[in-house]
């Protein structure tokens, strides 16, 4: 550093010093962003499945990818390909579209984060009570607002981005392996480029993870994690349970079934991103996008439900950090 | 200064009392030991020190309110709750990282200093390393943080005698300084009697019992009676009388050793033995003497909850 870029510290001589001597004097004060980094970090430490699950599904459809690749031979391979003859589409070649493939895999990903956020959020608060932890955790100089933000951040910022990032990782080795292959039979790739809208894609999958799994569900992170801060045992159970029995309790003594529908409505999305539909290759169920997923932000924003789940998200999360400070050890 | 100021402080679980009412002072500078039977509130009152649990009364630490005030005050508290908490996931290298990262008075250097003269390693996981290398991880941690209080909840529980003596001579040496206080709770109370300067005990949630350790060992002193001197013995108003192989050993508070010497053999009294005086019958109404405390002033206000 020159001395000419900070002309206004107090001995523009030494200019690093400034710095070392303003953190002396403020001694007793670690910023806040840097409280965050570090239980976000310590968060990734205790919870190695969070990055450990998704890359080995990524890894397990890489390598069935490529062994069926290699395996099937050159003229079985089946694919849709598209002719155009007097400005009429009409389908040359009948087959497996490559892109449910590519779809198949996202999804694969989505749902393996999918559960071990569930499983994260309800572990969160609850084990750091029963190893007793919690004493250690609240022996330094750390509240409990940030605690319980940096372990929601993990469902709601961390795990949808590492699922975007493996997620196009593994398609761009999935066609890698295609046009190797491709090339090495001498075929044809063209089928690939023009079938394989793959960038488009990932820029939908992104919109989708925010929209959806972060934003749309993030009531269902913050009440598995003040589940997690006030069961004293099986938060599983707890989290499932009264939702559950209010269901049934509905349907027994009202005959109606709003809260059924607003947990559907809550698991599905808002109509255009209802993705949890049942498709996929040869009629099996698979959650997925589906094909009418639509990018239309100004709508999603202007959905009641996405500000009602926001506003109950931010109450269940004031109370789970109410809860810490209340909870002993168990 | 005052470290900690505790008045009329209560704390009350449903209908069971833990703390009746609490009134302390612990000025800067002291080695307090808070000494009572299971069950008498010592960690309700560490509790309500550290911010942990709510109360009523008024307590000041450091200046702050712990239970409203917790998240600033703990930049300069430290406190060891119990030897098994450090998390069992965690590596050695990470938990210094960690501590390092967080805390602004952690002095990184002095951790390592402390760890170089255990075998621990830096690679090990908290769960692969025994109850006692738990234990000197997590003091080494503590006690390299620059704290003004430092409160040790059983700090040696479980703990074999070597380290046991090990601990308190390192707290002692490389830890306390005159801007310190620290706060001690121990069932292993002739381990810390050399090491205290204030001695407090705590007895079904009241503070019964406070001196320091000068007035200690200048005010109690132990008489073995010669047989036929017990009468005269008992003129002097023991506070307390037992029976060992058969001879009466009475225990007496301010009463000149001259006056004692003719009667028998004469020694000072561990912290056990008057622990014992005080707490020793819970049918008895224990004597009563005046804790270090200033005067109670006429309103005090509740805290949180």
């Amino acid at each position: 550093m020159t001395p000419q870029s900070v002309p206004e510290t107090a001995n523009p001589g030494a200019p690093h010093l400034a710095s070392e001597m303003w953190v002396a004097t403020e001694l007793p004060r670690t910023p806040e962003a840097r409280r965050l980094f570090w239980l976000i970090r310590r968060e990734f430490w205790e919870n190695r499945s969070l990055y450990i699950a998704p890359l080995a599904v990524a890894a397990l459809i890489v390598l069935g990818f490529l062994y069926s690749a290699i395996r099937i031979p050159a003229d079985n391979v089946f694919l849709t390909t598209t002719t155009v003859v007097n400005g009429t589409v009409t389908r040359a070649q009948h087959g497996i579209d490559p892109i449910q493939i590519y779809d198949l895999a996202a999804t694969l990903i989505m749902t393996s984060t999918f559960f071990v956020a569930i499983f994260y959020c309800l572990d969160a608060l609850y084990s750091e009570r029963r190893d007793r932890s919690i004493l250690f955790w609240k022996s330094l100089p750390l509240s409990d607002l940030t605690t319980v933000l940096s372990k929601a951040t993990i469902p709601l910022i961390l795990l949808p981005l590492l699922t975007w990032v493996i997620t196009v990782v593994t398609q761009t080795l999935m066609l890698l392996i295609n046009l190797a292959v491709f090339h090495a039979r001498g075929m044809d790739t063209t089928a690939l480029h023009t079938n394989l809208p793959l960038a488009q894609n990932s820029l939908l999958l992104l919109y989708h993870l925010v929209a959806i799994d972060a934003l749309w569900y993030a009531p269902i992170w913050a009440w598995l994690l003040l589940i997690s801060a006030w069961a004293r045992r099986t938060p599983l159970l707890w989290a499932i349970l009264p939702p559950f029995a209010l269901t049934i309790l509905e349907a027994i003594t009202l005959h109606t079934s709003y809260v059924s529908r607003f947990l559907t409505y809550r698991l599905h999305g808002p109509a255009g991103m209802d993705f949890r539909t049942l498709h996929g290759p040869e009629g099996v169920g698979v959650m997925s996008m589906s094909p009418h997923f639509q990018i239309t932000p100004a709508q999603f924003l202007a959905t009641p439900g996405l500000w009602i789940g926001l506003a109950l998200a931010a109450i269940f999360l004031a109370a789970a950090i109410q809860l810490r400070r209340y909870r002993n050890p168990l | 200064m005052t470290t900690i100021q505790a008045r009329g402080l209560h704390k009350s679980y449903g209908s069971s009392v833990a703390l009746d009412s609490i009134d302390l002072n612990v000025e800067e500078g002291r080695i307090l030991g808070l000494i009572g039977p299971n069950g008498a509130g010592k960690t309700t009152l560490l509790n309500a020190i550290l911010g942990l649990t709510s109360y009523k009364g008024s307590l000041t630490v450091l200046g702050r309110n712990p239970w409203t005030q917790r998240d600033d005050l703990m930049n300069d508290v430290a406190f060891v709750a119990d030897v098994a908490v450090l998390p069992r996931w965690m590596r050695v290298a990470d938990a210094l990282d960690f501590v390092a990262g967080v805390h602004p008075r952690f002095n990184r250097a002095k951790a390592e200093a402390f760890l170089a003269r255990t075998t621990i390693k830096r690679t090990s996981k908290v769960r692969e390393l025994s109850k006692g290398m738990v234990a000197q991880l997590h003091l080494a941690l503590v006690m390299s943080i620059d704290a003004r209080l430092l409160v040790l909840d059983e700090p040696t529980l479980g703990l074999d005698i070597l380290f046991r003596k090990q601990f308190y001579d390192s707290l002692l040496n490389d830890y306390f300084d005159h801007h310190r206080t620290i706060l001690v709770t121990t069932h292993q109370i002739d381990e810390i009697q050399d090491i205290l300067t204030d001695l407090l005990f705590i007895d079904r949630g009241n503070l019964v019992f406070g001196c320091s350790m000068e007035d200690f060992d200048t005010r109690y002193l132990e008489l073995m009676v010669n047989p036929g001197q017990l009468p005269s013995a008992q003129a002097l108003k023991p506070i307390r009388a037992r029976q060992i192989f058969g001879r009466t050993i009475l225990l007496y508070d301010r009463v000149p050793r001259e006056q004692l010497l003719p009667l028998g053999d004469v020694r000072t009294p561990s912290i056990a033995d008057v622990f014992v005086a005080f707490v020793g019958d819970p049918n008895q109404p224990p004597p009563f003497s005046p804790t270090p405390s200033a005067p109670v002033p006429s309103s005090t206000t509740g805290a949180a909850q």
